[in-house]
């Protein structure tokens, strides 16, 4: 497990160091140079800017002190906000955007597991036929349309009632998480719900399940014990993708919901065109998703003793 | 079956010998044999919910192409006569003599309050009240919802800036619809005096006869009259924030959307496809590191990417770059292709039916054309179908932030960003984009799953 472990991790670095690396070309292929943007620059001051940020290095050594900073967590400062780090920037809004996801996934996981499960028990009944619709729905509808349109709906249920039930926007109290973390895990759920129904359909039949049965265990318990157990499974491997999904996705939801999350920021930064804010949030968010990607992996040993590693 | 009596066991008489005669009849085909695409598309068929959807692509298709042949209104015209205007038929206006405010008579306050002094329409609004004693100026507001006690009285047009002036012209930017102007006297200090007074006031659409005739709504010879009616220009799903026509812009929205969903899918599923299956026959060392890279792009979170290289490609927020977009889709996308194709290769490359062609001496070329595409060509349209409705999500979600078709082009995404800003109000702004984009990877998904089915047996969906 332990060899295992660092053999991921380890894996997991190369691969950051792949993403900073990719990162760092693409940013310098961008025409200009962060400097082309000061005013008023004599061939003098420009020359002692571009030594000051070593930007009159060759490229090799340039790459160099970019990896050797990001090592050290440095991601450099913004260019657009004066004076702020984008570590600053990351500490002050990544937690917003880590508990929009949490809850988001906590909420696609659950309900497309228990929805998952529920359509194969009433396979072919109106349940299923209901649910399935609803996915259905929920692979093709754009999450920005799902986010405006719930928007609408709690103004228009806000004046119904005559006081405010749900805010429309904004962050800070649990009751601002509840309807973005809902839109946001919605298609993930759909997903989710349609590999579980799958897996739980491949299962109902299985050799182990007509045991149970025969053997005279209620019904609850084959379906907790020995269904719901093993139909998890490809479940589980795909969480790793999911965070991914709902992470990069929350960009809209905290856009059009006016969360002051990472994702409203990288956005927000692609628009002024603030170069370091863009390479520091991708190489953190890789990170993150790989490290993600890594922890779901050790899980699914604990969750199936079959390919628990050694 | 010529029959050959046996007298007795042992004893076989000497014709037994000699050949037999005669046709064999054995399992005759009676049915003509079905090639595997002609028994996937009788399956397909089968499937009411697939077909449908192969439909509706179709009619999406033709709504995009053909539809601006039939639907000739320029998409970038603005009807600034009718500016968001809901869906509908053909709305007309009132013909009204020239405006210009304050060359006309003030009007005559009557003994009473807030009052109109001529038929609202959208040319203006001409509101008149009694003067308030001690009152030194008035202020106008105009809202669009009732104003009730404790609610805002809306939108500050103006004050008279005098105690003598009791009336006011609304010029401002009025719509077809119903509004509630209130008016406060307020004294010397700014105090409120009294009350404010409110009335409803249902503005009706009015156009003068010079830019009726500028805008080719009458024709030359004929010379309507103050209060005769002319019929507007039509936009059957209303126009949007700048008075564009609708369905015009969906059609030439669509065909951004359409283009960037079909031929990106189509060229990464191409690159993976190559890739792979080189991946897949060379196999050893090559295949490893091939694969390893593969997994390294895999890694790169695709969103933060797609919008790092449409930056590196200098296209930057506000600028339209369909084709940044194709490219940066196709750098990332290729690899899950790659992946599932050389999968496929290496488990056709092992099957009993390309061991046998091997023995019985074909060629490598005959193996491939006749065992290993066929049998990989499911997998990839089927990866093709359901990788055009994931791009056209990402090319609205792109153009939704921003980062994707900017004005003036128009795709259903920037179109569903520039209807999200008037949801609110003009909801039908946001409706029709999003719903051309559900339909379309609606419909996508459901043949795509009909493939599946129809295409390949072992990946067939259970229930």
């Amino acid at each position: 497990m332990l060899r295992y472990t660092i053999r991921r991790l380890v894996q997991g670095v190369i691969t950051v160091w792949f993403i900073a690396t990719a990162t760092f070309l693409a940013m310098h292929m961008v025409p200009g140079d962060p400097l082309s943007g000061e005013k008023a620059t004599s061939e003098q001051i420009r020359a002692n800017l571009e030594a000051k940020y070593g930007l009159n290095q060759p490229i090799g050594t340039q790459y160099l002190i970019y990896l050797g900073n990001i090592a050290k967590g440095d991601l450099g400062i913004s260019f657009t906000q004066k004076n702020r780090e984008v570590n600053d920037i990351i500490r002050e809004h990544f937690p917003v955007s880590a508990a929009l996801g949490i809850l988001a996934i906590t909420f696609a996981a659950i309900g497309g597991i228990l929805l998952g499960a529920l359509t194969a028990l009433y396979r072919n009944k109106w349940p299923d036929a209901a649910i399935m619709l609803l996915v259905i729905l929920g692979i093709s509808v754009p999450s920005f349309v799902f986010a405006a349109f719930s928007q609408l709906a709690i103004v228009k249920l806000n004046a119904l009632l005559g006081f405010s039930l749900l805010p429309v926007a904004g962050w800070g109290t649990v009751s601002h998480m509840i309807v973005p973390s809902l839109v946001l895990g919605l298609g993930t759920m759909a997903y989710l719900t349609r590999l579980m129904r799958s897996s739980m359909l491949e299962i109902v039949n299985a050799d182990y399940v007509r045991t149970a049965h025969a053997k005279g265990l209620p019904p609850t318990r084959v379906f907790s014990r020995h269904q719901l157990r093993n139909a998890i499974l490809p479940v589980v491997t795909v969480l790793g993708p999911a965070i991914a999904a709902i992470t990069t996705g929350s960009f809209v939801i905290e856009l059009v919901f006016a969360i002051p999350g990472l994702g409203r920021y990288f956005v927000q930064a692609v628009q002024q065109l603030d170069y370091t804010v863009i390479m520091g949030t991708t190489v953190f968010y890789g990170a993150f998703l790989v490290l993600m990607v890594i922890i779901v992996d050790l899980l699914y040993g604990f969750v199936d003793p079959r390919v628990r590693v050694d | 079956m010529t029959e050959t009596p046996l007298t007795s066991p042992g004893m076989l008489p000497p014709d037994a010998f000699a050949p037999m005669r005669g046709t064999v009849e054995g399992h005759a085909i009676t049915r003509p044999s079905l090639s595997y695409w002609q028994d996937a598309w009788i399956r397909l068929k089968a499937n009411w919910r697939a077909l449908f959807s192969l439909w509706l692509i179709v009619a999406m298709l033709a709504f995009v192409l053909v539809g601006p042949l039939v639907w000739r209104v320029d998409p970038a015209a603005q009807d600034l006569r009718q500016v968001s205007s809901a869906p509908g038929l053909a709305r007309s206006a009132i013909i009204v003599a020239p405006f210009t405010a304050g060359a006309e008579e003030p009007p005559v306050p009557a003994n009473r309050g807030l009052h109109l002094a001529a038929p609202p329409t959208t040319q203006v609004v001409r509101l008149v009240w009694q003067p308030v004693s001690g009152a030194a100026d008035y202020l106008v507001y105009r809202n669009i919802v009732p104003v009730t006690p404790g609610k805002a009285y809306g939108l500050p047009l103006g004050n008279t800036m005098s105690a003598s002036t009791t009336h006011y012209d609304d010029q401002l930017d009025l719509d077809p619809q119903t509004y509630y102007y209130t008016v406060i006297p307020v004294d010397a200090d700014g105090r409120r005096l009294q009350e404010p007074d409110t009335i409803k006031v249902a503005v009706k659409s009015a156009i003068t006869l010079a830019e009726a005739q500028e805008r080719g709504l009458v024709g030359a010879n004929d010379t309507p009259g103050v209060g005769d009616r002319v019929t507007l220009a039509w936009h059957p799903l209303g126009t949007d924030y700048l008075g564009r026509d609708m369905l015009a812009r969906l059609m030439q929205g669509g065909r951004a959307s359409l283009f960037i969903g079909l031929v990106a899918p189509l060229l990464y599923v191409m690159l993976g496809v190559a890739y792979g299956s080189v991946a897949g026959f060379i196999g050893g060392r090559v295949d490893q590191v091939m694969m390893r890279f593969a997994d390294f792009v895999i890694a790169l979170p695709f969103l933060l990417f797609m919008i790092l290289l449409k930056v590196a490609f200098g296209i930057g927020p506000g600028e339209s770059g369909i084709m940044p977009m194709i490219v940066a889709m196709v750098i990332l996308l290729w690899p899950g292709t790659a992946r599932l194709v050389r999968g496929q290769i290496l488990q056709v490359r092992e099957e009993g039916y390309v061991e046998a062609a091997k023995l019985l001496g074909a060629r490598t070329s005959y193996i491939m054309l006749r065992h290993m595409i066929p049998n990989t060509l499911g997998v990839i349209l089927v990866t093709l179908t359901f990788a055009i409705p994931s791009a056209i999500f990402t090319e609205a979600f792109l153009s939704f932030i921003g980062m994707g078709v900017a004005p003036p082009e128009a795709s259903w995404g920037s179109m569903s960003n520039d209807g999200i800003k008037t949801m609110l109000t003009h909801p039908h702004e946001l409706l029709f984009p999003a719903l051309m984009i559900s339909v379309t990877v609606l419909a996508f998904n459901l043949l795509g799953d009909g493939l599946r089915d129809a295409l390949d047996a072992r990946m067939r969906s259970r229930g």
